[in-house]
C-alpha cells in the first residue's frame, strides 16, 4: 500500500486512530491525516475507498470536531449502503483511508460571523453543527447559540451526554431535543417533527432574532425545517442549508 | 491506494461504465442540493432577463417565455456530490432560441446564470450555445418542482450539476470569467465531470 500521495494530488492517506460507537447506528472515527490541516466548523471531507481492481467509491462526511481538534467523522450506518457499512463492519484502528479536504465554503460558522445562531439538525445532520457548538465552547465566546436536534428516539441522540453537559453550563448555549418516536425526556424537549411553532419557540430562546440559521440533515428534513423557519419569520437570506442527499 | 477490506461495492454493469465519469456512482433517485431554503416562485411573478453586464437586453414573462420554441433533451447528469443519473428527460427553451428571440449573437465569451434566490454560477458562453444547454421548464413531462429548481432551471448537462442553476431568472453576459456563488466558495470555475473538476484546487 503506497501511503505517499503524489505531490499534486489533493487526496492523502489518513490513519484511523480511534473508533467509538456513539449510538446503535452511528460510530465516530478519528483520523490522523499524513498532511495535517485545519478546518472550519461546518466543513466536510471527501473519503475515497479503492478496491483491488481499481473500483472506487467516494462519499462526503462532515467533520464533527472543532477546528484544531483533529478530524472526527461520525458515520451513520445505512444497512444497504456501500460506504457506511464498510466503516462500521470493516474499518479498524491503524487502517489507512484516503481523504481530501477540508471542503465547503458556505455551510461554515466562524466566531467572527457572530450571532445569535440557530442550529437545526436531523439525525446525522447534527455532525457539522456539533463542530460549531464545540468551536463556540473552545473559543469561550458569549455568542448565543440554540441547537434544535431531531432524532427518532433518545438512544439515537448523537453526542447526547456532551450536548446535555454543555446545555447545563447555561452559558448561552441552549439545547432542544425533539424525539419523533418517543415521549420527550426533558422539560424543554418536544416529541414531534419540527414545525413552525417549534421554530418560533426556539427563536424566542435567543436574546434576539438569529443572525444566522444552519439546517442540516436528509433532504426531506432540510426542506421541512427550512420551511418551518421561514414560517416562524426567519428571513430566507439568513438560512444556510446542507443536504445529505436522498 | 487500495483500501484494506474494500472489495466490491455497488459496481455498475460494465456496459454503463463508459457513461459514468471518474469518482461518480449511479443513482436511481434524484437527490437535491442547494445552499438555502427552497424559494417558491409563482409563475405570475416569474420573469427571465438577458443582460449584458448591468444592461438589460430583453425580458420575458412566464407566458412569453413559454411561447418560445421548446425542445427536449434527455441527458445523463452528474452531481459534484458524486451521483450520476442516467437519461433525465427535460423540456424547455434552448439558449440558442432565447438569443434568436432577442435578435442577438452571444456578445461576450462568459456568462453568469442568475437565480431568484441570489445564487449565481458562471459558464463559458460557448458551453450554453449550439444545442448544449436550455432553460428547462418540464422534467419527465411535468412542471419542475420547487426543490428541483422550478418553475425554471438552467440545464447544462455536460458540466457538474451545480452549474445548472435552479430558479433561474436570467443570464448575464460578462467580459471576464466571474466566479458565481459556489465558485467563490471553493468549487471549480469550469466543472467538467470527465476531468473531475470538482473543487478549485483540481486542475
Ligand atoms: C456534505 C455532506 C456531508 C455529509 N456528512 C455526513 C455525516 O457527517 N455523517 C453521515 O453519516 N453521512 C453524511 N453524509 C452522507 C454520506 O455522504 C453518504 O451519503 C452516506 O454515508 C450513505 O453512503 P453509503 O455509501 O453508505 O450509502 P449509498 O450506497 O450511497 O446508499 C444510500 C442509500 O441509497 C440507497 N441506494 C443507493 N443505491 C441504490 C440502488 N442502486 N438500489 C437501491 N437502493 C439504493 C441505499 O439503500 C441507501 O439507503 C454527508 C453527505 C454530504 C453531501
Amino acid at each position: 500500500m503506497s501511503a505517499e500521495p503524489s505531490p499534486q494530488s489533493p487526496w492523502q492517506a489518513a490513519t484511523i486512530t480511534r473508533i467509538e460507537k456513539r449510538t446503535p447506528r452511528v460510530t465516530s472515527f478519528w483520523f490522523q491525516p499524513s498532511r495535517p490541516f485545519v478546518h472550519l466548523a461546518g466543513q466536510h471531507v471527501d473519503v475515497r475507498l479503492t478496491a483491488p481492481d481499481g473500483y472506487q467509491a467516494r462519499r462526503s462526511y462532515s467533520i464533527a470536531s472543532a477546528p484544531g481538534g483533529g478530524v472526527e467523522l461520525a458515520i451513520e450506518r445505512l444497512d444497504d449502503g456501500e460506504v457506511s457499512p464498510f466503516f462500521h463492519d470493516v474499518a479498524a484502528v491503524g487502517d489507512e483511508i484516503e481523504l481530501r479536504g477540508p471542503l465547503g465554503g458556505h455551510f461554515i460558522w466562524e466566531e467572527s460571523d457572530g450571532g445569535p445562531v440557530l442550529l437545526v439538525g436531523g439525525g446525522s445532520g447534527v455532525v457539522p453543527l456539533m463542530a460549531m457548538v464545540r468551536h463556540r465552547m473552545l473559543g469561550n465566546t458569549a455568542v448565543p447559540v440554540a441547537l434544535v436536534f431531531s432524532a427518532r428516539v433518545w438512544d439515537e441522540v448523537i453526542f447526547r451526554d456532551e450536548l446535555i453537559g454543555l446545555d447545563d453550563r447555561r452559558d448561552g448555549f441552549d439545547l432542544v431535543l425533539t424525539l419523533t418516536r418517543e415521549p420527550a425526556r426533558r422539560p424543554s424537549d418536544y416529541s414531534r417533527r419540527i414545525d413552525a411553532r417549534m421554530m418560533a419557540q426556539a427563536v424566542e430562546r435567543l436574546p434576539k432574532a438569529p443572525k444566522l440559521a444552519y439546517v442540516c440533515g436528509s433532504n426531506a428534513f432540510v426542506s421541512a425545517a427550512a420551511d418551518a423557519l421561514i414560517g416562524a419569520g426567519v428571513p430566507a437570506g439568513t438560512i444556510r442549508t446542507e443536504r445529505y442527499g436522498v | 491506494m487500495v483500501t484494506r477490506g474494500f472489495f466490491s461495492g455497488r459496481r455498475p454493469p460494465s456496459d454503463t461504465d463508459a457513461r459514468i465519469p471518474p469518482g461518480q456512482y449511479l443513482e436511481q433517485g434524484f437527490p437535491v442540493l442547494s445552499a438555502g431554503p427552497t424559494p417558491r416562485v409563482r409563475t405570475e411573478d416569474w420573469s427571465f432577463t438577458l443582460k449584458q453586464g448591468p444592461r438589460p437586453i430583453k425580458k420575458w414573462n412566464w407566458a412569453e417565455f413559454n411561447a418560445l420554441p421548446q425542445s427536449k433533451m434527455t441527458r445523463d447528469i452528474h452531481c459534484v456530490t458524486a451521483w450520476t443519473k442516467f437519461n433525465t428527460p427535460w423540456q424547455g427553451v434552448m439558449i440558442d432560441d432565447i438569443l434568436a428571440d432577442a435578435g442577438i449573437e452571444p456578445p461576450t465569451a462568459y456568462t453568469l446564470a442568475l437565480s431568484f434566490d441570489g445564487y449565481s454560477t458562471n459558464v463559458p458562453t460557448k458551453d450554453l450555445v449550439t444545442g448544449k444547454a436550455m432553460v428547462a421548464l418540464l422534467y419527465e413531462g411535468k412542471p419542475i418542482t420547487p426543490d428541483h429548481g422550478g418553475p425554471a432551471r438552467l440545464l447544462v448537462p455536460h458540466l457538474y450539476f451545480w452549474k445548472s442553476a435552479k430558479w433561474v431568472n436570467g443570464l448575464q453576459f460578462t467580459e471576464r470569467d466571474e466566479p458565481g456563488f459556489w465558485e467563490l466558495r471553493g468549487y471549480h470555475m469550469y466543472g467538467d465531470p470527465w476531468r473531475e473538476q470538482r473543487y478549485s484546487s483540481d486542475p
